[in-house]
């Protein structure tokens, strides 16, 4: 593409990263958002309702977290391509809602820019949801797709990214960033047209044809109808597994990770997000120092990159980093069934591992 | 011969679910002949409660959504806002509309959203098996108030209706009962009168229905009716409130 044509279609901005998934959905054609205040998301629900009314599209600030995520439910229900974000608290009350989603088979996508845990916790970023957002979160046998974004960038093109997936297999996928994420800035290239789209740009339009099991009136058509409620016998156990069979598919198919020297390291730092930056600075140190260390980091949260853990070379160590005491760790164990070395470095509640603490405790491996 | 009563096209063939002298029955039929008459079948879509009436859409012939325990008029809003060129309204009982949900109920209105609201008060949670609901009558006596709801223990009869028509956002709200023809073919112009103004985009409108649970209320269906009559009513006095 020539310089001139690029220049049309694209952009260079300078954004956080709580206005780049906002961003990445508005160019999405995501046409219906609904949220609640909650730091450190704010940018986000400011960003949606400066753009959303202006292209024909519909915002609503919410009552509540729960009065958003059934918005969510019935946007999507209708047929929109409907989103949703909060951080960590907020999240724990949309879980009923995401089951709620889950079980309708609604595409939907819910933003978690995570702080601080327990309770209120803090305004500081974390990662301590990480065992919230991949087993389901909500009652029920359910996953919902987890995308982790490490730089503002990646924000943009995995909110992007997101929406189709959700409508692809009629999924919840959720945006796990954390705070530092959201609220940091950084250059991205976006798509010229997005926030502006005209009232009559096609990307807007609700397709019955390419969702013919909407709620649009049965104009023509036996009446739809959209539930998660399965009271007769056997008919849940034939949802769980139409759903399950789903889940396999996803776990095919929609694995996404970044993979460092992998080739010749010893050791293999194993983190995402933010944390996998923090990582990544240690290991251009480390590698300097001529340690043959290697990185792994999981962008598609679930499904989780098992494969790419290899417990048959047993020179290989792992050393998990995350923002929280130990929540990815889980996954990485069962991804190496006990077969090989696995050490975790982590704080939490506002504590974030540095460049200094990880080449120490890579030292202490060594 | 001309035939002069049928029924209704919106109204499935089917079964009912619903005990003997409930009022979930008419209720629904109301709604449906209503939808027929206004030659809105096509457009409507209906948000089923959780609640006795939570597979009301095995009984309504267009489309149809669940929500969540209280949720109703969230999901409604966000299909309306979606596609306003339909017609969207929300089932709902008194334990979903005026306890769990009162938040989003009250924040709808509020907003003025162009809904209708089919507002089922049967003074208790019927489903559940009979416990205190928000509108629960003092002296009633259900699982979980069993020497009578109590106003220093329990609270009163909350009157939802009437605290909605306090929002300037509220264009219509009126309250009707089930418990003789009289009162049922009111019931039926009330609830015409709700569509209507959603048709002519007037704003959010809301149906109050005394409806009988004779099961819960421990009461053959005839002494249900009366009970509506003789009590209920003294509590929730019928007529337009907004």
């Amino acid at each position: 593409m020539d310089n001139k044509k690029r220049k049309k279609e694209f952009r260079k901005i300078l954004i956080t990263g709580n206005e780049a998934i906002a961003e990445g959905a508005l160019s999405a054609g995501c046409n219906f958002y609904a949220g609640y205040p909650i730091t450190p998301q704010n940018e986000l629900i400011a960003y949606m309702a400066k753009y959303m009314p202006d292209s024909g599209r519909v915002f609503i600030q919410a009552e509540s977290e729960l009065a958003a995520i059934n918005m969510v439910f019935g946007a999507s229900a209708a047929g929109a391509r409907a989103m949703t974000s909060s951080s960590s608290p907020g999240i724990s009350l949309k879980q009923e809602g995401i089951s709620y989603i889950a079980g309708a088979q609604l595409p939907a996508v819910i933003v978690n820019i995570m702080r601080g845990g327990p309770g209120l916790g803090n305004i500081a970023p974390a990662q301590s949801d990480y065992f919230q957002a991949t087993r389901g979160g909500g009652h029920g046998d359910y996953h919902t797709i987890v995308l982790a974004p490490a730089c503002v960038q990646e924000a943009y093109d995995l909110a992007q990214a997101s929406f189709e997936l959700a409508d692809k297999y009629r999924i919840p996928v959720m945006i796990l960033g954390d705070g530092i994420l959201g609220q940091m800035m950084e250059p991205i290239i976006a798509c010229r047209k997005s926030p502006v789209a005209n009232r009559n740009d096609k990307r807007l339009t609700i397709s019955d044809k390419q969702k013919p099991w909407a709620l649009s009136g049965c104009k023509g058509r036996k009446p739809n109808i959209i539930k998660s409620f399965a009271l007769a016998e056997g008919a849940l156990e034939q949802l769980n597994l139409k759903l399950q069979q789903k889940y396999k598919v996803i776990k095919n198919k929609e694995i996404r990770f970044e993979g460092l020297f992998l080739d010749d390291a010893k050791i293999v730092l194993v983190a995402y997000g933010t944390m996998a930056r923090i990582a990544k600075s240690a290991l251009s140190r480390l590698r300097l120092a001529g340690r043959k260390i290697g990185l792994i980091r999981p962008i598609s949260l679930w499904p989780f990159p098992q494969k790419v853990f290899c417990p048959r070379n047993k020179k290989i160590k792992y050393l998990v980093i995350e923002m929280s005491y130990g929540q990815m760790l889980e996954d990485v164990q069962l991804a190496v069934n006990g077969k090989a070395q696995v050490e975790f470095l982590g704080r939490s509640g506002g504590g974030i591992p540095s460049e200094e603490e990880i080449i120490g405790k890579v030292r202490g491996i060594l | 011969m001309e035939r002069i009563f049928c029924r209704p096209e919106s109204l499935y063939d089917v079964p009912t679910h619903y005990c003997p002298g409930c009022g979930h029955g008419i209720a629904h039929r109301l709604v449906a002949e209503i939808i027929d008459q206004l030659g809105i079948r096509e457009k409507t879509i209906g948000i089923a409660p959780v609640g006795c009436a939570v597979v009301a859409y095995d009984y309504w012939k267009f489309d149809c959504s669940e929500a969540a325990h209280g949720r109703a008029l969230a999901v409604a809003t966000a299909i309306k806002r979606v596609r306003p060129q339909n017609i969207v309204f929300t089932y709902q009982g008194d334990g979903d509309l005026a306890a769990i949900g009162t938040n989003e109920t009250i924040h709808a209105a509020n907003r003025g959203e162009n809904l209708t609201v089919i507002f089922i008060n049967n003074a208790v949670y019927g489903m559940t098996g009979g416990q205190m609901a928000p509108t629960t009558l003092l002296g009633q006596k259900t699982s979980t108030t069993l020497d009578g709801r109590d106003r220093q223990k329990h609270g009163y009869p909350l009157k939802i209706s009437e605290i909605l028509a306090l929002l300037p956002g509220v264009h219509y709200i009126e309250r009707v009962s089930l418990h003789s023809p009289q009162e049922v073919l009111k019931a039926k112009a009330a609830i015409r009168q709700a569509f209507e103004n959603q048709i002519n985009n007037a704003g959010f409108s809301l149906v109050e229905i005394l409806s009988p649970c004779p099961t819960c209320w421990g009461l053959n269906p005839r002494e249900s009716l009366d009970w509506i009559r003789d009590y209920m009513q003294k509590e929730f006095p019928l007529g337009r409130i907004k």
